[in-house]
């Protein structure tokens, strides 16, 4: 364990379930301590399950195009709940359509989330950047 | 013959059963008027009924007073707690979930850190008992450690439990010391998503036992019997999970409901997981405890009459019994000034099985889950929250209200799923059972020390109604 918390989950009206599995179980071996709150989370659920458990990191997926709604006031709810510095990540399929992927990050980081993911992104592709944002060792 | 006398002293009576233990069956019971403020008075005006009662029977009074002699009591206010947490619908609302199952009458559920004006208001509380709780473990410690604090400068010798995050619950424990007398247990949420009450539970019962009947002058009753036990709610959630699962190998009845109908407030209890019947069905919210307890302090047959017509409408209950609203708030007004009323006429008995069946039906929506639809890009989900009570089959009443109605089946009616309230997971097709003789607490002390016998009890002593 490196001692680190994260909360994971689909947010919205998302059930895509296999991913977020996918994603805790690399996350573990990984070392974190991984908080999965699985589909059909809403923001609520994600800024009083970090509250719980002082999480380092909040990792939000969304694959059915409409997170931009789904993530509006996301970070603003952390600000209000104390934890406005949290780190905050999201990936998947953000937006419907062919959209240019960096008009899509530039909306995101926007939103206010610290790392923007685009589809087909696999575990060993971004772990080495949370692990770099959450100060750990290589 | 051996004998087994469980005892429930109540707010308003004290009452005695005598069980046969080798026939697991009641043979006589009696009641008298608790007295406040020395119990122990009510309860040998008790025992000497019984023993007059049993004596008509032929069991000698020395056989009854060499008996065993268990007790439960809901006197002096019960057992009254405060549940403080860290968030509100996490570990407040798992703090509140296990001191409602221990039998407790929670006062007031805190989240996040402890105001000074919340601290003088626990003190103007004065609770029995204050669960501690916040943080899953290893998770926030600040918010439980800051409660802490402000409760130690509350100079009052009330037991705190601490039962929040594990990382820091020596801790915690440390700066309450000084003032109160702190016990340690597990974390009621150990993780997120999982609910961890027993452990709790137990301790509260165990402190309740110790210390909270002699702080209640209870402690005088014990001359006369080996103990009170715990919280009478606290037995009869016991008696529910003993008939839910089992004795032995005996099986139990599976998932069951219990409607506690009562003056001034209506419990009800429900065995089972509650998981999803519908397929399909996604659950969001809080894990919810096998055993669950919810209390409506605002449903009652008596000192609460008008606040459940306030609860329910004085339309509504009008319109159910062809009445006026304002006849409907004259009755209730009348009830709530006179606690010693019992119902005379036909209209007094009609509007008790109203009272009795808007009571049933609110608590039990209270009590059960709710499902929604929620339309997806990919197609309709089911949403569920709560538990799915729509396939119990028993449901078991016990009250006044109940026992002494002339149908006790219409009054029950009310914990039917509502067709007009189609997202309420409430019992579609459910067996009524009546606790006629007050069993449930009975069998539920007598579940600590024979399950076997209080297992047969139970099921020899309800009737299907």
């Amino acid at each position: 364990m490196n001692g680190k918390t994260l909360v994971l989950g689909v947010i919205g009206s998302d059930v895509h379930a296999v991913g977020n599995k996918i994603l805790e179980i690399a996350l573990k071996e990984a070392g974190f301590n991984v908080v999965n709150l699985g589909v059909l989370v809403s923001q609520k659920e994600f800024v009083e399950a970090a509250i719980e458990t002082s999480a380092d990191a909040v990792l939000v997926s969304s694959l059915y195009g409409h997170a931009e709604i789904d993530c509006r006031g996301l970070r603003e709810a952390f600000v209000e709940a104390g934890l406005g510095d949290i780190i905050l990540y999201i990936g998947g399929y953000l937006v419907v359509g062919n959209q240019p992927w960096e008009e899509t990050k530039a909306k995101f980081e926007a939103l206010g989330f610290d790392r923007v993911y685009p589809p087909n992104t696999l575990p060993e592709d971004f772990i080495p950047q949370l692990r770099a944002d959450l100060g750990l060792e290589g | 013959m051996e004998l087994i006398v469980l005892i429930d002293i109540g707010s308003t009576f004290t009452k005695v059963s005598a069980v046969d233990l080798a026939e697991a069956r009641l043979i006589g019971r009696f009641q008298a008027p608790t007295t406040p403020f020395n119990v122990t008075e009510g309860l040998e005006n008790a025992l000497s009924g019984l023993a007059e009662e049993m004596s008509r029977q032929g069991v000698s009074p020395s056989d009854l007073r060499q008996a065993r002699k268990l007790a439960c009591s809901s006197a002096a206010g019960g057992l009254q707690m405060i549940a403080i947490g860290l968030v509100k619908d996490l570990t407040a609302e798992a703090a509140r979930q296990a001191a409602l199952g221990a039998g407790a009458r929670v006062l007031k559920t805190y989240a996040y850190e402890l105001t000074e004006a919340d601290r003088d208001e626990i003190a103007a509380l004065q609770p029995d008992i204050i669960l501690l709780a916040g943080g899953t473990d290893g998770g926030n410690h600040t918010t439980i450690i800051h409660n802490a604090k402000v409760l130690a400068e509350l100079d009052l010798d009330i037991p705190v439990i601490v039962a929040g995050n594990r990382s820091v619950a020596s801790e915690v424990a440390g700066y309450l010391s000084r003032s109160f007398s702190t016990y340690i247990t597990a974390n009621v949420m150990p993780e997120i998503g999982r609910l961890q009450v027993e452990p709790a539970r137990e301790v509260i019962r165990q402190v309740f036992m110790e210390t909270i009947v002699q702080a209640k002058g209870l402690s005088k009753a014990s001359e006369l019997i080996e103990g009170i036990f715990m919280p009478t709610p606290a037995a009869v959630l016991r008696a529910g999970t003993l008939l839910s699962r089992g004795a032995g190998k005996t099986p139990g009845w599976g998932d069951l409901l219990i409607v506690d109908v009562g003056g001034a407030t209506t419990d009800v209890h429900s065995l089972g997981s509650g998981h999803p019947t519908r397929p399909g069905t996604v659950v969001r919210g809080l894990p919810e405890p096998f055993a669950k307890r919810t209390v409506e302090g605002d449903l009652g047959v008596r000192v609460s009459a008008l606040p459940l017509v306030e609860a329910v409408g004085a339309e509504v209950i009008g319109d159910h019994l062809g009445w006026e609203p304002s006849q409907v708030i004259e009755r209730a007004q009348r009830i709530t000034s006179e606690p010693d009323y019992l119902p005379q006429s036909p209209e007094d008995v009609k509007f008790d099985q109203a009272l009795g069946f808007f009571a049933t039906k609110t608590a039990s929506s209270r009590h059960a889950g709710r499902i929604n639809q929620v339309f997806t890009p990919t197609g309709a989900v089911w949403i569920q929250e709560g538990k799915d009570l729509s396939q119990i089959k028993p449901v078991i009443a016990t009250g006044g209200v109940f026992v002494n109605s002339p149908n006790a089946r219409e009054v029950l009616m009310g914990v039917v799923h509502d067709p007009v309230e189609p997202f309420e997971l409430k019992p579609t097709a459910p067996e009524f059972y009546l606790d006629s003789n007050y069993i449930l607490a009975a069998g539920g002390l007598l579940a600590e020390q024979d399950s076997l016998t209080a297992f047969a009890l139970l099921e020899n002593s309800l009737r299907s109604v």
